[in-house]
């Protein structure tokens, strides 16, 4: 027996070990982020939608009330309705959670930061994320429930309609960088210059499109159909309470970091940060400093990485909490009359574009959707912090008009 | 002496294979169609396996999608109470027990075939082996047919059969729309 074991340990350790510490590393993060992304979409939301609660409760900038609400899911009880199917019920949340975490076994947080680098690993992420749909049709149906199953047959409508334009519009930078390796893709952007997004209108526009269907693929507002809590109460997961309600949101913003993903890796330039060096490379060779040098250089890489992956979920959030919902037949026709023609004609336009357009031509085009893409992001940005600093000389109009609140100078001053 | 590699071929095939049963055994058809998922997961687990990424993400992406559309519609067109229950019959039970046989000893045959055959020089010259390549350049056209002849008309052998077949399903589609489509009779209320 013991023999047997030492023999498994002297062949396979190194292995099992590794693989261990990645599936470790890749769980803490899921659960990590959507600590990170409860929290963020709470202050966004008591931000744009004037909300009182986020800005005020639980500790330090808000952080304990997201621990809390972690806590109360753990301990709540973990009904399963009468009617509902028991099996599809319990089984539905793990099949989605494991659709999203499959995910992140190919997604390279920085240069040979991956589980496993696969030649074909952009592909792979969108068939692992389509099986998360399935997970969510399952709990629709299983549910027993009139509101669940609504919303599980949207949800379906929806993904089998959205996936199309979203795997075309990623195909546009394959096209153009000839590979679906991801982390080659990222690597051959270094330089915001380079970076796919400003390659040519084909690609600028293809990104615009696949953060769209991105948006409607994770069942985010304004493609929430699948929930449509004034229509469905919460759609598909309104039986859900504890620790499963736990493991589908667990799994909704795993994905929402998948997609924001995909879209760094392949229009914004991986874990670049602009720069037309690999950040590995310079300080291991060029600054001399050996595998210290790798180690620190993706450490960076990794930081950037996220950042601008949580950049992009910060926007999705953004444009929750700012659009209303569509409905569900003007959701589809965006989808069927406008994005999948447009997505189209996009796949063409850059073949055309790589085959017959003059390198010049190319590189020209590409500088100057750079520049004004770059200059309009500044001067926006210039806007919004001198804008912010001008203190209203009264109170907003449309804020609340409360009293008595600890902490609330402005209405103290008025009444 | 352990070995990893057969080790985990050994684990996805057997819980494929009891997946595969729960398939055929459960009554209930979003169930039958969760566990028909769980199989062709496996299979793709046995790709990813031998390092074939690329047949075992489109095994995936295929089945998985296509198992979910066989949830909408099953659920959609056969739906009368809440949840739907198949009921066997004996004369269903005896035909697909036949067919199973015989398909089951085919793939016995081609395994015999294979492992008791000469050593196969495979990739060298496909003619002589006894593997699934042979069928499939047969059936593109490739050539290297179990008949093969130097003809270039006759290389399309086993294309066309496999295009008719395809058409075939498309009629059947387009029947199954056909005959649940929601039926109003003349002068009817709307």
């Amino acid at each position: 027996m013991l023999d047997w074991l030492k023999d498994i340990w002297d062949n396979y350790g190194v292995y099992i070990i590794a693989v261990l510490a990645a599936k470790v590393l890749m769980f803490g993060f899921m659960m990590g982020n959507a600590i990170f992304s409860v929290w963020l979409e709470r202050k966004v939301a008591g931000r744009i939608q004037d909300r009182l609660g986020p800005t005020r409760v639980g500790g330090k900038f808000g952080w304990l009330q997201t621990l809390a609400d972690g806590m109360k899911l753990l301990v709540k009880e973990d009904s399963i309705p009468a009617a509902a199917d028991q099996f599809l019920f319990r089984v539905g949340p793990y099949i989605a959670l494991i659709g999203s975490f499959l995910a992140f076994v190919v997604l390279p947080f920085g240069d040979g930061v991956v589980a496993r680098e696969m030649n074909i690993g952009l592909f792979f992420m969108l068939a692992v994320m389509s099986s998360e749909v399935f997970g969510i049709i399952l709990i629709g149906y299983g549910s027993g429930s009139k509101w669940s199953l609504f919303g599980g047959m949207r949800e379906a409508a929806q993904m089998i309609s959205y996936e199309i334009p979203m795997a075309m519009c990623v195909l546009v930078p394959v096209i153009v960088s000839g590979s679906m390796n991801l982390g080659y893709v990222a690597k051959s952007q270094a330089g915001i210059w380079n970076w796919l997004v400003f390659h040519d209108p084909f690609t600028f526009c293809a990104f615009w499109i696949y953060f769209t269907c991105a948006m409607a693929s994770c069942k985010r507002a304004p493609f929430d159909l699948a929930e449509a809590e004034s229509e469905l109460v919460a759609g598909f997961h309104t039986e859900y309470s504890g620790f499963r309600w736990l493991v589908i949101f667990m799994a909704e913003y795993g994905s929402m970091f998948a997609v924001s993903g995909i879209a760094c890796l392949m229009f914004l330039g991986g874990w670049s940060i602009g720069i037309p060096w690999e950040l590995t490379q310079v300080f291991e060779t060029t600054l001399g400093l050996g595998p210290i040098g790798f180690l620190i250089g993706n450490v960076i890489n990794v930081a950037v990485f996220i950042a601008k992956s949580w950049f992009l979920v910060f926007i999705m959030m953004w444009v929750r909490w700012t659009l209303p919902r569509l409905r569900i037949d003007q959701v589809m026709m965006m989808c069927l009359k406008y994005l999948i023609p447009i997505s189209c004609v996009l796949m063409a336009g850059v073949s055309v574009w790589t085959l017959f357009v003059p390198y010049v031509v190319q590189q020209i085009i590409g500088w100057v959707i750079c520049g004004v893409s770059v200059a309009a992001l500044g001067y926006m940005v210039f806007q919004l912090v001198t804008w912010a600093s001008a203190t209203p000389g009264t109170a907003m109009p449309g804020m609340w008009r409360t009293t008595g609140l600890p902490g609330y100078q402005g209405a103290a001053k008025q009444s | 002496m352990f070995e990893l590699q057969p080790f985990m071929f050994w684990l996805i095939a057997t819980l494929t294979g009891l997946c595969a049963i729960a398939t055929v055994i459960s009554q209930n058809i979003v169930r039958s169609a969760t566990w028909l998922l769980f199989t062709l997961a496996g299979t793709s687990g046995i790709f990813f396996l031998l390092g074939a990424d690329f047949v075992g993400a489109i095994q995936l992406l295929i089945y998985v999608g296509g198992t979910m559309v066989l949830v909408v519609f099953g659920v959609m067109l056969t739906a009368q109470g809440p949840f739907i229950n198949m009921k066997t019959s004996g004369a269903e039970w005896a035909i697909s027990i036949v067919a199973g046989i015989l398909l089951f000893s085919v793939l016995c045959f081609g395994t015999w075939g294979h492992f008791s055959a000469p050593q196969a020089t495979a990739m060298d010259d496909p003619k002589d082996s006894h593997q699934a390549a042979t069928l499939a350049q047969a059936m593109t056209g490739a050539g290297y047919g179990p008949i093969y002849k130097p003809v270039q008309r006759e290389r399309i052998h086993y294309l066309l059969p496999f295009e008719i077949v395809s058409v075939h399903l498309l009629v059947v589609l387009i029947g199954a729309a056909y005959l649940a489509r929601a039926k109003r009779r003349k002068g009817a209320a709307t």
